[in-house]
């Protein structure tokens, strides 16, 4: 099993009062699945994606991501996990303005110390893959709306992470570029990696094989597309 | 190793990045360390400087030589004033009951002066010092005579009118002419030149080549035996000074009749003590003096960690984004910390070599030896890191310790 949840519950303190965005949530994802978690705002999705992406730990609850137990860790050893298993696809695609879209893509390869011959090399082939290999020297204000997102998603996969993890990835996108962000999933989930997309819009959800439904905390349902 | 090498360059890039984007910020946040290192290097040098200068100063007063006086070099308070006001002078007396009974001493010089004109036809000096001595002065100042000769004991004994000028007066009243064997006239006397010292330059700005000397017999013959004399006494050895400090004492309280257990009514002075002088005089300046430039310094730093923070606060998202890839805490820490030694680095480095031009152009219009040496260099690179490193580090922890998903999410 590539990610185990066991009855997982995650509380914030706000003043006085305990809120819980997460109550008793179990669930099981295999290799090379293609899920979709959907819900309202406030169902907590967003935090249940903060915890399968390692920015976060649960309040209570296991969490095991390649037989490895997640709930348990410092930062600093969260940090060495989501650059190893995780590959984040942000709806404001949080790329460095800065950076070229090949200094973006090498990023998570600094952060593992692979040597810079061998980094450009696996940048370029990322970029490729999302085809953007003539974009290379670009900075993201030279890119448009799709090719921003097509960078983060080959930041995304460039360090051949366990999961990608799609936050809301066409929210900025119109429908058309939309479309197209959604056919590179297709095309990653095709070639052997696991997806999980993160969103409120049905119309996106129906790509994917499976999805979760949250509501108020809980798993609603938990489905075939 | 903490880092990769990869994770180093990345650090060093990020940080130029970032100067060079908010180029005004970082220009004005060096300055202020600039202008710090400045100060205190400047000040530094400076302070060295005069110490060469005055120890310099002090030791061409001749070496080894002691100055029995009447009154001490230096009086402290109002008190002993007034006490050492009441003393009698020194006459030739205790000068020739030193010379005589001074074992441990190689040469006795009495040394009296006062101030007048000098006449040579025409030509009038005013203010020019007499002074009366005999004819081992030469050993005791230091000085021996440039053109002709000096005085001989005979002339001191026979009271002959004869006088020895400095450079300054020699080369105001002849120009061209050999002084040797002029007449000329020393207050309403007349003298004849028999040699001219050569030249001494100065002493704390005043000259020492502004004198006449002639025999103290003829000294006291014309200005009267009131005026109180001092004693120059060199030791036979340079060791045997303490000693003959010792032996000097006794006599002159033979001499002036002191009872046991009463104080001294005259002063044994040493060059030493003008150093100990100065060094009184000056090491609460020089306190202050540094203390204003550590506090400049400071400032310097206080601005750096002010511009830190701000820096912190604007790149929170891209602190977030780098987490979320992998970045550890103490990797975001060295970013920011190299950001920080990068101001602090190049506000050191333009500093020294500012203060090394500054303490050229105080070289070249003022007699002050200053030098910026290698240790206030060393002290410089020191100072980068050390403040880099303190006023880095609470920004860099600050941004090291962001949560990632707070920061993510920061508009």
């Amino acid at each position: 099993m590539l990610i185990e949840i066991n009855t997982v519950t995650k509380e914030y303190h706000m003043g006085l009062e305990v809120v819980s965005a997460l109550k008793e949530v179990s669930l099981q994802v295999q290799k090379n699945e293609y899920l979709s978690i959907m819900g309202p705002s406030g169902s907590g999705k967003s935090t249940l994606m903060n915890i399968l992406g390692c920015l976060d730990t649960p309040s209570a609850g296991d969490y095991f991501l390649n037989n490895a137990n997640v709930s348990t860790m410092n930062d600093d050893e969260l940090a060495e996990i989501r650059n190893r298993e995780i590959g984040f696809v942000f709806q404001t695609f949080n790329l460095l303005p800065r950076a070229t879209a090949l200094h973006n893509v090498e990023l998570p390869l600094i952060y593992n110390g692979t040597s810079s011959s061998q980094r450009r090399e696996m940048a370029e082939a990322a970029l490729e893959r999302v085809g953007l290999k003539d974009r290379m020297t670009h900075r993201p204000n030279e890119l448009s709306g799709g090719q921003r997102q097509r960078v983060a998603i080959a930041r995304a996969l460039v360090n051949n992470p366990s999961i990608i993890l799609a936050d809301e990835p066409t929210g900025n996108l119109d429908t058309r570029t939309g479309d197209e962000i959604m056919e590179i999933f297709e095309s990653l989930h095709d070639a052997g990696n696991t997806v999980i997309l993160v969103t409120h819009e049905e119309a996106i959800a129906e790509h994917s094989d499976r999805i979760v439904r949250l509501r108020d905390g809980r798993i609603e349902r938990d489905e075939a597309a | 190793m903490l880092f990769s090498s990869s994770e180093l360059k990345e650090g060093f890039k990020i940080a130029f990045e970032a100067l060079k984007t908010n180029r005004m910020r970082s220009v004005l946040t060096t300055l202020g360390i600039l202008i710090g290192v400045i100060v205190v290097t400047v000040i530094v040098s400076v302070i060295q400087g005069l110490n060469t200068y005055v120890t310099g100063e002090i030791t061409s007063l001749g070496a080894d030589t002691i100055y029995i006086s009447k009154w001490p070099w230096m009086i402290t308070d109002y008190e002993s004033y007034l006490k050492v006001m009441k003393r009698k002078s020194l006459n030739q007396h205790h000068y020739e009951f030193i010379r005589e009974n001074a074992t441990l001493a190689s040469c006795v010089v009495p040394d009296v002066s006062t101030r007048g004109k000098v006449k040579y036809k025409s030509e009038t000096l005013e203010s020019v010092e007499f002074v009366g001595t005999n004819e081992i002065y030469p050993e005791t100042a230091g000085v021996m005579p440039e053109v002709g000769r000096f005085m001989t004991s005979t002339e001191v004994d026979f009271r002959r009118s004869v006088c020895v000028l400095g450079s300054e007066v020699a080369n105001q009243l002849f120009k061209d002419e050999s002084p040797v064997g002029k007449r000329i006239k020393i207050g309403s006397h007349p003298f004849y030149v028999v040699g001219v010292l050569e030249k001494r330059g100065q002493i704390f700005g005043e000259s020492m080549d502004n004198l006449a000397i002639i025999p103290y017999t003829v000294f006291q013959r014309l200005y009267g035996t009131r005026r109180s004399l001092n004693i120059q006494v060199k030791p036979l050895d340079p060791e045997l000074t303490p000693e003959l400090i010792d032996q000097l004492t006794g006599l002159m309280r033979r001499a002036r009749g002191i009872q046991a257990g009463r104080e001294d009514d005259f002063a044994i002075n040493q060059q030493s003590q003008l150093m100990d002088i100065y060094n009184n005089l000056t090491r609460v300046l020089w306190i202050v003096l540094i203390g204003i430039g550590s506090i400049s310094l400071l400032v310097g730093g206080i601005g750096i960690m002010n511009i830190m923070l701000v820096s912190v606060t604007e790149r929170t998202r891209e602190i977030g984004i780098r987490k979320a890839l992998g970045a550890k805490k103490r990797i975001i820490m060295w970013q920011f910390l190299v950001e920080s030694m990068m101001i602090s680095g190049v506000g050191v480095l333009l500093g020294i070599l500012i203060s090394i031009g500054i303490s050229m152009l105080v070289r070249a219009v003022s007699p002050l030896p200053v030098n910026i040496s290698a240790w206030v260099i060393f002290l410089g690179v020191g100072f980068t890191v050390a403040i880099g490193l303190f006023f880095g580090l609470y920004p860099a922890s600050k941004a090291a310790k962001l949560d990632p998903i707070i920061a993510l999410r920061y508009e």
